[in-house]
């Protein structure tokens, strides 16, 4: 890992680094859609070890405040976990002490305008490809409902001939106001 | 024919309704829940005692301004041309609208959108259009609503809706030294809040947050899930032997001195989860500005202490706390930058953002349980909440304050006896 000794070492902000070009060869729009129902279905029903089984080692999972938000780096998100993070979250929400989820929310969204953005280079050189979406999630817990609402950018990887997700950044609707406990996975 | 025997401890205490509803073991479920209990607090606390507000980092720049809440005020904080940082309240002085309706931003002046009246970034009103109707230019002695008193400390911005009462510093009183504690710990002698706040709706009253702030009963319990997953030791800090003690720090202020533990281990950067090898030039810039003392400094780490009634420095993290109804409250959080501290400086993003906020893996469970005293206490039997916890084992330290162990409750009763005391003054006008 790379020690950031000072600002100016500042990685770029992980959501507009490179550039975007255009849609790697091979992905089929009923495929990548297919992948992103299973992804929201694994959520929705709280299936832990399924849902973390999708990333990859190099994954960034992103839900920023003030619209698209500032570098993570310097500036707080509501998450933002990289593989590590993730595997801790997934720990600790299995241990069912985690009150904010136990008992876990009932779920169940709705993801629509999927669009094929782009494709986008990985730190390994290869092209990820980059997935736009609007979602729609019922939340219901002994706190009440909640309704959210946002937008989703994916970047998608074949990984011996599997879909992985490498990159999930969530933009809330109302990530400028103040939002109430986020247990599930958004 | 049934008579209604008041209890014994109202027959003795007799006095104000807070005198029967906070007790030295016991506080009552309504102090939660009752909407006139809330709108009195909204009069006697929120609008009168200092409120911490924001940071002035927040406003660096000559002309910066920044929207910020100040319990059900909505308050803008600038920064003049001289430099000086003003608390405007959003209000315009002709029909009442909201005027400034960007989050952030520079501008040495605001003008209302509604009838296009403009105001210099002190509040004060610089014009109105067709003057004629007012018999000219500079006629009218209105200006923007103001926080009446304003001042900071080590760059806390705090504001005050009296026009009189403490200072600042009488009302931090002994909590100064913990947010010196705090600078101290910047190697430039500065910190700076910069990196953006998360806001967490919360469903509860505002009181449950500020208790369990330095409540060390619940670590263990609310918090075992991660402490568990990640082995962290912290747990073990508000443990039933830990040497850390609960510290009423008087006027509601209240603080989990984690000192003692830290003082035997005598690791530097142990409180950070570190060691002096994987922060080198952090080390090295503390021992530049502190020499001797900079060892000390780094073995006894960041005061974790809760200022009355909404500032709670949690180590790194800063949280300002603000009511929105009887059972709501929002909490803002970020992360502390230290001055001179680049390379802790992105740790604590990154630990804050692991902790703290709506997905915090602390935080989202301590807001559940808010949450869940407040479903809870809306309940009707037993009326009461129990705050007795170590009073038997309660002691004054050398500087006169009382102290409990770890685990103990003495943090919530010096909280229970200024609010008693804040919520028994006279309103304002019913002095005679
Ligand atoms: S209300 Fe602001 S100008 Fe009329
Ligand atoms: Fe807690």
């Amino acid at each position: 890992m790379v020690t950031v000794n000072a600002l100016t070492e500042l990685p770029p902000r992980p959501d507009t680094a490179g550039e975007l070009v255009d849609i790697p060869h091979g992905w089929e729009v009923r495929d990548v859609e297919q992948f992103l129902y299973k992804e929201a279905r694994l959520a929705d029903e709280n299936d832990y070890d399924g849902w973390e089984a999708l990333w990859t080692d190099d994954a960034i999972y992103w839900v920023p405040v003030d619209g698209e938000g500032d570098h993570p780096r310097t500036t707080v998100s509501i998450i933002f976990d990289n593989r590590s993070r993730i595997s801790t979250r997934m720990k600790q929400v299995k241990t069912g002490k985690r009150y904010a989820q136990a008992p876990p929310s009932n779920l169940r969204r709705i993801i629509g305008n999927v669009e094929l953005l782009g494709g986008r280079a990985n730190a390994a050189g290869e092209i990820d490809l980059e997935i736009g979406a609007n979602f729609m999630v019922l939340e219901s817990r002994d706190r009440g409902n909640t309704l959210w609402g946002g937008r989703t950018t994916y970047r998608l990887r074949r990984i011996d001939g599997q879909i992985r997700l490498a990159y999930k950044k969530v933009v809330l609707v109302d990530n400028e106001q103040a939002v109430p406990t986020l247990g599930f996975l958004i | 024919m049934t008579a209604v025997v008041p209890s014994a401890s109202e027959v003795e205490e007799g006095g104000s309704r807070y005198d029967r509803l906070i007790q030295p073991a016991r506080v009552h479920g309504t102090l939660y829940t009752d909407p006139s209990i809330f709108a009195e607090e909204l009069r006697k606390i929120w609008h009168r005692t200092w409120v911490f507000v924001g940071h002035e980092s927040e406003v660096p720049q000559v002309n910066d301004y920044v929207r910020k809440q100040l319990a059900d005020q909505d308050v803008v904080m600038t920064r003049d041309k001289e430099g000086e940082v003003h608390l405007l309240i959003n209000r315009c002085a002709h029909r009442g609208l909201q005027v400034c309706d960007d989050k952030s931003g520079n501008s040495s002046s605001f003008r209302c959108p509604y009838h296009g009246w403009t105001y210099r970034n002190t509040g004060e009103l610089l014009g109105y259009p067709y003057n004629k109707g007012y018999g000219g230019k500079k006629q009218l002695p209105l200006g923007m609503g103001k926080v009446a008193r304003v001042a900071s400390y080590q760059g806390f911005v705090f504001g005050s809706l009296a026009e009189e009462g403490p200072s600042l510093e009488e009302h931090l009183g002994a909590a100064k030294g913990e947010i010196d504690r705090l600078v101290g710990l910047a190697p430039a002698g500065k910190v700076s809040l910069d990196a953006g706040w998360l806001r967490h709706k919360t469903r509860s009253n505002w009181k449950f947050l500020a208790e369990n702030e330095t409540d060390g009963y619940h670590p263990q319990f609310v918090h075992g899930s991660i402490f568990g997953v990640t082995g962290s030791p912290i747990g073990e800090l508000y443990s039933d032997n830990s040497t850390a003690v609960t510290r009423s720090l008087g006027d509601g202020h209240s603080e989990n001195d984690l000192r003692p533990e830290f003082r035997g281990f005598a690791e530097p950067m142990r409180w950070f989860g570190t060691t002096p090898d994987r922060v080198p030039n952090y080390v090295a810039a503390m021992k530049e500005a502190h020499g001797e003392d900079a060892d000390r400094l780094m073995i006894e780490g960041a005061p974790h202490v809760m200022i009355f009634p909404n500032l709670f420095i949690a180590e790194i993290q800063v949280f300002n706390i603000q009511p929105v109804g009887v059972g709501e409250c929002v909490q803002y959080s970020t992360a502390v930058q230290f001055d001179g501290g680049h390379e802790l400086n992105m740790r604590m993003v990154s630990q804050s953002i692991g902790s703290v906020g709506p997905a915090g893996m602390l935080l989202a469970d301590d807001t559940e349980m808010y949450e869940r005293n407040q479903r809870g206490v809306a309940m009707a039997d037993p009326e009461w909440l129990d705050v007795r916890r170590g009073l038997h084992r309660e002691s004054v330290d050398e500087n006169g304050f009382t102290i409990g162990t770890a685990t103990d409750e003495t943090g919530m009763r010096g909280f229970w006896n200024h609010y008693k005391t804040l919520m028994t003054a006279p309103d304002e006008g019913q002095d005679d």
